[in-house]
């Protein structure tokens, strides 16, 4: 009932006809199930398109400058798990708080960070989200209330717990949404963020998204037991199918609502990525190709929003046209940042600490100091 | 964990060692021109840490404590005992025994904009919150590109007890100076525990802030609510020209207790208090250095990789024309430490020791003064 109520709002905020959809129903864990028919129109599908789109070509661009060793070290991809991050930020604020793990190069964008800032990060430029500084794995947006970008997989969970606690302790009527995957899943530490959370009913949204592959491990092999949603065990779980735009944007907003009034929730994504693990993973070792294929074909989630986009009256060439217009703004993206600054050697002591100390830093040599100038504008 | 709750349930230590009795004698003197002198309250140092942490949540509401049996226990050493009451269960919250998940919740309640003081029971309690003091905290504002600021005081306990066996009495500040980003400090007095608390929870900078197991019933006075203290500053606890004793935290009494027979010998020597672990006071230490040109480190850290380790490493580098003598660093032996009595003795640095350092560097007879 909360989720249909809930959609309704967003549905109502356009003008078009309102489109119903059924989706996959779903499981539920400790707690009654929203209801699977979720309403929608034309312009929040365009919406969730074109964001998705930029998504996946951002990905695939990353993936072709990884290769042309444009950007090094760690790149986890995306692609394929799109309708997760769009179906969340559709039902939360600006003001309700996501952190992730190092899979967060489309948090940026849908945090509304720009294409440019990523691409420059990614590239070791001073243009970039984090100055250069924190690379692909440690993109942060401060102002929009994403708290990165963390490289150790489930620490992001104690952090997400703890920006519960704040939203609760300034009496926010905000929820923080903490993502992690199915490997991470098997961390103790989210055992102790989720008791914390549990004990002290703070809105927390924990968010598991299952690709059924922690980087080369399947689900069934790490985890005992992989229903990830009943993992939490007194905290009530809902599995969807997270390759379902809609699906996800009913339970996160049934889930927001259920964090905001009684506490924490735990939510399994059913996702997968096309890619491998991160650019080093061919992620073919581990699965089949006919696995890779049969999840494009049939539960692609870009794809699926077309199809309803199709046959409530949109013209494909607008459709088209769309493609175009992203594919353009992604590849403008990549060259702008190309031809982004290195970051200048000072910036290597600048700001080490939030306030100056006074105190030098000894250099690679000896008789090598520096005296980190402090910026006090260093910072957002 | 069930030790250190014992050691506090016994109270004040009166089976006091040996070597704890005779520092007590030795400051009895002391203690009398104090009583004599103006009607400033002694009080002991659980009670100024205590007062630190009370005024500053009643300053800034943003303040709050979090940890193991801070709340409604008071504090396994009572030094938040009663705030619950005062402040609430939020602003002062009893966590479980998840030292991982609550110091990551300290981090991210943090990066809100919140002032977190997380209470690690024993400082040895936090290397299973390695990864999030080191990666999330002390890391954070670097990697975001000067977005996120940690102002986090990370306290406890820590150091060598009386018989607490080998993993309650761990020396973390060995472990955590290596972590860029973050800030050590460590008190050693009933004022300077006051003031650089408080200095440390207004800082915008994550501060791990090490007391000392055998500490907390010391007595002193400390200062009023505006006394704060600078963090980077080291504390001269004596002046004098013959060798200069860096140390800090429990070693400090341990080498004014050597001081007091040294001077009876007729020696001068110099005594500076680091107080910030890193990073180091370089002008404070140089300045000494250069005026007695031999040093002494007494630590209480093991011999490798500790804090008198890299001082001693700093001091050779920059300072090596400074010196007519070698660092001669006392630390503790690279061993667990033991549970018997004698052998926890022979484990840790004794005056006695620090007695024979200055006679090695400075001379078997003290030196003859114009």
């Amino acid at each position: 009932m909360l989720g249909l109520s809930m959609a309704r709002l967003f549905a109502s905020a356009a003008a078009s006809p309102t489109i119903k959809v059924e989706v996959l129903p779903y499981k539920v864990h400790r707690i009654e199930a929203p209801s699977n028919v979720v309403e929608t129109n034309v312009e929040e599908l365009m919406g969730f398109y074109k964001l998705m789109y930029k998504m996946r070509r951002m990905e695939i661009a990353a993936d072709m400058m990884y290769k042309a060793k444009f950007i090094r070290g760690f790149c986890h991809l995306y692609d394929g798990q799109e309708a997760v991050l769009t179906g969340i930020e559709a039902a939360i604020t600006l003001k309700d708080s996501i952190i992730t793990s190092y899979r967060d190069h489309c948090q940026h964008v849908s945090r509304g960070g720009s294409i440019v800032s990523l691409m420059a990060e990614l590239m070791g430029k001073q243009e970039g989200a984090t100055k250069g500084l924190g690379g692909s794995m440690h993109i942060y947006n401060r102002k929009n209330n994403f708290y990165g970008g963390n490289g150790i997989v489930g620490a992001q969970i104690p952090l997400g717990a703890g920006i519960a606690l704040a939203h609760k302790y300034k009496g926010e009527p905000n929820v923080c949404i903490t993502m992690y995957g199915d490997g991470a899943a098997n961390q103790g530490q989210k055992y102790e963020a989720l008791n914390m959370a549990g004990l002290w009913n703070l809105p927390a949204i924990f968010v598991c998204e299952n690709n059924h592959y922690g980087m080369g491990t399947a689900e069934w092999r790490a985890a005992k037991s992989p229903n990830f949603y009943t993992r939490g065990d007194y905290i009530p779980g809902i599995k969807v199918d997270g390759m379902d735009v809609l699906a996800v944007k009913n339970a996160v907003a049934f889930a927001k609502a259920h964090a905001l009034a009684n506490g924490p929730i735990v939510m399994e994504m059913d996702t997968y990525r096309y890619h491998g693990h991160s650019m080093s993973d061919p992620g073919s070792t581990y699965r089949t190709r006919d696995e890779i294929n049969a999840m494009r074909t049939e539960r692609d989630p870009i794809e699926r929003v077309k199809k309803l986009l199709l046959t409530n009256g949109v013209d494909a060439a607008d459709l088209k046209k769309i493609d175009k217009e992203v594919k353009k703004e992604v590849d403008d993206a990549v060259e702008q940042a190309k031809l982004g600054k290195i970051p200048p050697l000072a910036w290597l002591w600048r700001n080490m600490y939030m306030a100056p100390l006074g105190a030098g830093m000894r250099g690679v040599l000896p008789d090598e100091y520096h005296v980190p100038a402090f910026d006090p504008s260093y910072k957002s | 964990m069930l030790a250190s709750r014992n050691t506090r349930a016994s109270g004040a230590r009166v089976a006091a060692a040996p070597a704890q009795r005779a520092i007590l004698a030795a400051r009895s003197g002391r203690r009398a021109s104090v009583a004599a002198q103006a009607q400033k309250k002694e009080i002991m140092m659980w009670e100024a840490l205590r007062e630190a942490i009370d005024e500053e949540m009643e300053r800034d509401p943003t303040v709050c404590v979090m940890g193991e049996d801070v709340g409604h226990y008071g504090g396994s050493y009572k030094c938040t005992l009663g705030l619950y009451k005062k402040y609430g269960d939020m602003r002062v919250l009893d966590t479980p025994i998840c030292e991982n998940g609550f110091m990551g919740m300290g981090v991210g309640a943090a990066m809100t904009g919140l002032r977190p003081i997380v209470e690690g029971m024993n400082m040895g309690f936090l290397l299973l919150a390695f990864n999030q003091i080191s990666n999330n905290c002390g890391m954070l504002h670097y990697t975001s590109g000067g977005q996120f600021k940690t102002p986090l005081v990370i306290r406890g306990p820590g150091g060598v007890g009386r018989q607490l066996g080998a993993e309650h009495s761990q020396r973390l500040e060995s472990y955590f100076q290596s972590i860029p980003g973050v800030q050590l400090v460590a008190c050693s007095t009933v004022k300077n525990s006051k003031a650089l608390l408080k200095a440390a929870i207004r800082s915008d900078n994550p501060i791990i802030f090490f007391e000392h197991v055998l500490l907390y019933n010391v007595k002193g006075e400390a200062g009023d609510k505006d006394d704060v203290a600078c963090l980077e500053r080291a504390e001269v606890v004596r002046e004098g020209t013959d060798v200069v004793i860096f140390t800090y935290s429990r070693m400090r009494y341990v080498v004014m207790q050597a001081v007091n027979e040294l001077v009876k010998q007729g020696y001068n020597p110099e005594v500076v208090d680091l107080i910030s672990l890193k990073p180091f006071d370089m002008e404070t230490i140089a300045k000494s250095v250069k005026k007695t040109r031999k040093v002494i480190i007494v630590e209480e850290c093991m011999k490798t990789g500790g804090i008198g380790a890299s001082l001693s490493a700093v001091i050779h580098e920059s300072l090596f024309n400074e010196l007519d003598h070698e660092v001669v660093r006392l630390s503790s032996q690279d061993v667990p430490t033991a549970y018997a009595y004698e052998l926890e003795a022979a484990t840790i640095v004794q005056s006695s020791q620090v007695v024979d350092a200055v006679h090695r560097i400075v001379g078997a007879t003290a030196p003859v003064r114009a």
